[in-house]
């Protein structure tokens, strides 16, 4: 009788795992995370561009010297200053977390739960604070970001915003999702 | 088995059809035990003969299921759980559909109403102490509908398809996100995506039509069965049970038949819920966006939140809690946890409460304090839930700026939680009044 139960009851979870494995992402929605290309030719300085990979968004914002200065200003208010937390390849782990200083390249993802933050900037001082110097917003909860993507203490999100892989092309061109050196 | 029992079913009140009704329902009832679950759960289940208004929300909360229901099975009809027309299928049914804006505003207000009467519901047994022993299973069952309810309300809530479906189910699942080690994995999985996508709604309507009102009927049907077996609890908190027996009636002193008595109490409260019910669905459905939000008449937009995300008004108290826990060790994980403690915690009540009495009647001031205290600090995070941080301005720099409305969650949080904890201790201490051995009304 036990034994019989036993074999039954492993015969019963066996047959769970499909249901519970087809709730995984299909092959088809793991084969849409292709990397993409944006162009910035056009993004003029203190611009943003948003473009979008794995269904999420992506800025790519072209930095001006006030606000690489605001980031500088920040280093004793943010959670994370040196970027310990590992959100960003480590091409991107320096002060200004990007490859070249005046461009950064973030995921448009409030590291607390998922929302998309907004862009706030240097002169958004009304709301944000006379101390602010410019930088993202979260609507949903209120988290605070500056223009390197660090999260200001005190905020909900724990983190700071993710760097995905990326590489320049030329100086026109950023390939978002794939960084290797090779073509 | 042998031939059929025979005991004559007699029914008096149809008129002409006395003599066929009593033969068909005789038939029956030798085949299948009709008569007798129908006097068990209602026909002949004795009742405290002193429910007052507060008890007109169990019956109503049945009574919306029922609508939800038979009004989902009509939207079912006309929708498409399908990323690329659910939101466009919402609006034929609005506006194409022959009676489609009806049926679906009906759903729309009747979901608000199901939390109003369950959290009505769920005060009473607060205000009377109905959770207290024999009816801990009781409560448990009711606390399961609950949390089966509001799961149900989260799936339905995405299929609209609009921007705060998709935002709210966006923050929902990333809670899961934030369980230490296989959080990732695990919203990863409860998607289907690595964002919400046509998967996520496709799964999200197998639950919210199949899977979760599946369950949702067994909880109702075992919490019914409890309620009829240890008896209703009442006003005054004093078990009918235990009075000597009425010598002509054979009933309890206090106690009368539900049916008639409470089919009609309870058909006027469906009544006068039906009133209250048209004049939202007819001319405020949308209750100033509080019932249905402004921004979900936006498709959907993955790559675009709008200006200030609130989930429905019925979850804000959670909500403003999980706002209102600060991030430990790079982890939000406490806030989830602050947020699934604070609907877990009330599974406890039973074991919480430890006053010599029952009813709100009999229990003394420190009790009447703590419940007000409780009821406001509820209200209060439920308002806050549904505003954005800054909505009291900020501190000065002598708090270091901080958000007035977060600093007010926050100690609304402790409070809601000190409510339970301090409550074996603060009901032990109060000082009750002694509880009659009468029912009075």
């Amino acid at each position: 009788m036990a034994a019989t139960g036993v074999v039954g009851g492993v015969a019963a979870a066996a047959t769970a795992v499909p249901f519970a494995g087809s709730m995984f992402p299909s092959e088809r929605a793991k084969a849409a995370g292709a990397p993409v290309e944006a162009d910035i030719s056009s993004l003029a300085p203190g611009e943003m561009k948003i473009v979008e990979w794995r269904g999420k968004p992506v800025w790519i914002v072209s930095r001006t010297k006030e606000m690489l200065d605001g980031i500088q200003k920040n280093n004793g208010r943010v959670s994370d200053p040196k970027s310990e937390v590992p959100l960003q390849p480590d091409y991107a782990k320096n002060e200004y977390r990007s490859i070249k200083p005046e461009i950064i390249v973030l995921e448009g993802v409030c590291s607390h739960l998922g929302c998309s933050p907004q862009l706030k900037s240097v002169e958004a001082k009304n709301d944000m604070g006379q101390d602010w110097t410019g930088g993202f917003f979260c609507p949903c909860h209120g988290s605070k970001f500056d223009f390197a993507g660090r999260v200001f203490a005190g905020s909900p999100a724990p983190v700071n915003l993710r760097v995905p892989p990326y590489k320049f092309v030329g100086d026109a061109k950023i390939i978002i999702g794939d960084d290797s050196k090779g073509a | 088995m042998a031939a059929a029992k025979k005991t004559p079913v007699t029914i008096t009140c149809a008129g002409p059809l006395n003599g066929a009704l009593s033969g068909v329902l005789t038939w029956v009832d030798a085949r299948f035990p009709l008569v007798k679950m129908w006097e068990e759960q209602w026909g002949k289940y004795v009742a405290p003969k002193n429910f007052n208004f507060w008890y007109y929300f169990g019956s109503l909360s049945a009574f919306v299921l029922v609508l939800q229901i038979a009004t989902g099975i009509f939207l079912t009809m006309n929708y498409k759980p399908d990323a690329a027309q659910a939101f466009a299928s919402v609006e034929y049914i609005m506006r194409d559909v022959w009676g489609g804006w009806f049926i679906r505003y009906m759903h729309s207000t009747g979901a608000s109403l199901f939390f109003i009467c369950i959290y009505l519901h769920m005060f009473r047994a607060l205000l009377y102490g109905s959770y207290r022993k024999p009816r801990e299973l009781l409560w448990i069952f009711g606390m399961l509908i609950y949390l089966c309810l509001m799961a149900e309300a989260f799936f339905g809530y995405l299929l609209p398809w609009g921007q705060m479906s998709y935002w709210g189910a966006q923050v929902i699942v990333n809670l899961f996100g934030a369980v230490p080690f296989i959080g990732e994995d695990l919203s990863i999985w409860i998607r289907g995506d690595y964002v919400v996508s046509d998967a996520t709604l496709n799964r999200f309507f197998a639950f919210h039509v199949i899977a979760i009102p599946l369950v949702l009927l067994g909880l109702v049907a075992a919490h019914l069965t409890a309620l009829h077996e240890v008896g209703s609890n009442n006003p005054d908190g004093v078990e009918i049970k235990n009075q000597p027996k009425d010598p002509q009636t054979g009933l309890p002193l206090d106690g009368i038949y539900s049916h008639p008595y409470y089919t009609v109490k309870d058909a006027l409260g469906v009544v006068v819920f039906l009133i209250v019910f048209s004049v939202i669905m007819f001319f405020v459905p949308e209750m100033g966006g509080y019932f249905l939000e402004y921004n979900n008449f936006i498709p959907a937009d993955s790559l675009k939140t709008p200006p200030h995300i609130a989930p429905v008004w019925y979850f804000t108290p959670y909500y403003s809690i999980l706002r209102a826990i600060p991030p430990l060790f790079n982890s939000q994980f406490p806030g989830v946890l602050g947020m699934g403690a604070a609907t877990m915690i009330m599974f406890l009540l039973p074991w919480l409460d430890r006053s010599p009495v029952k009813s709100i009647r009999y229990k003394g001031p420190v009790f009447k304090g703590a419940l007000t205290i409780f009821v406001i600090v509820f209200l209060v995070l439920g308002y806050l839930g549904t505003e954005p941080t800054n909505v009291w301005g900020q501190f000065g720099a002598w708090m270091g700026n901080a958000d007035v409305a977060t600093v007010v969650a926050r100690i609304c949080t402790a409070i809601y939680f000190l409510f339970f904890i301090l409550m074996p201790w603060y009901s032990k201490i109060d000082e009750c009044k002694p509880e009659p051995a009468r029912l009075t009304w």
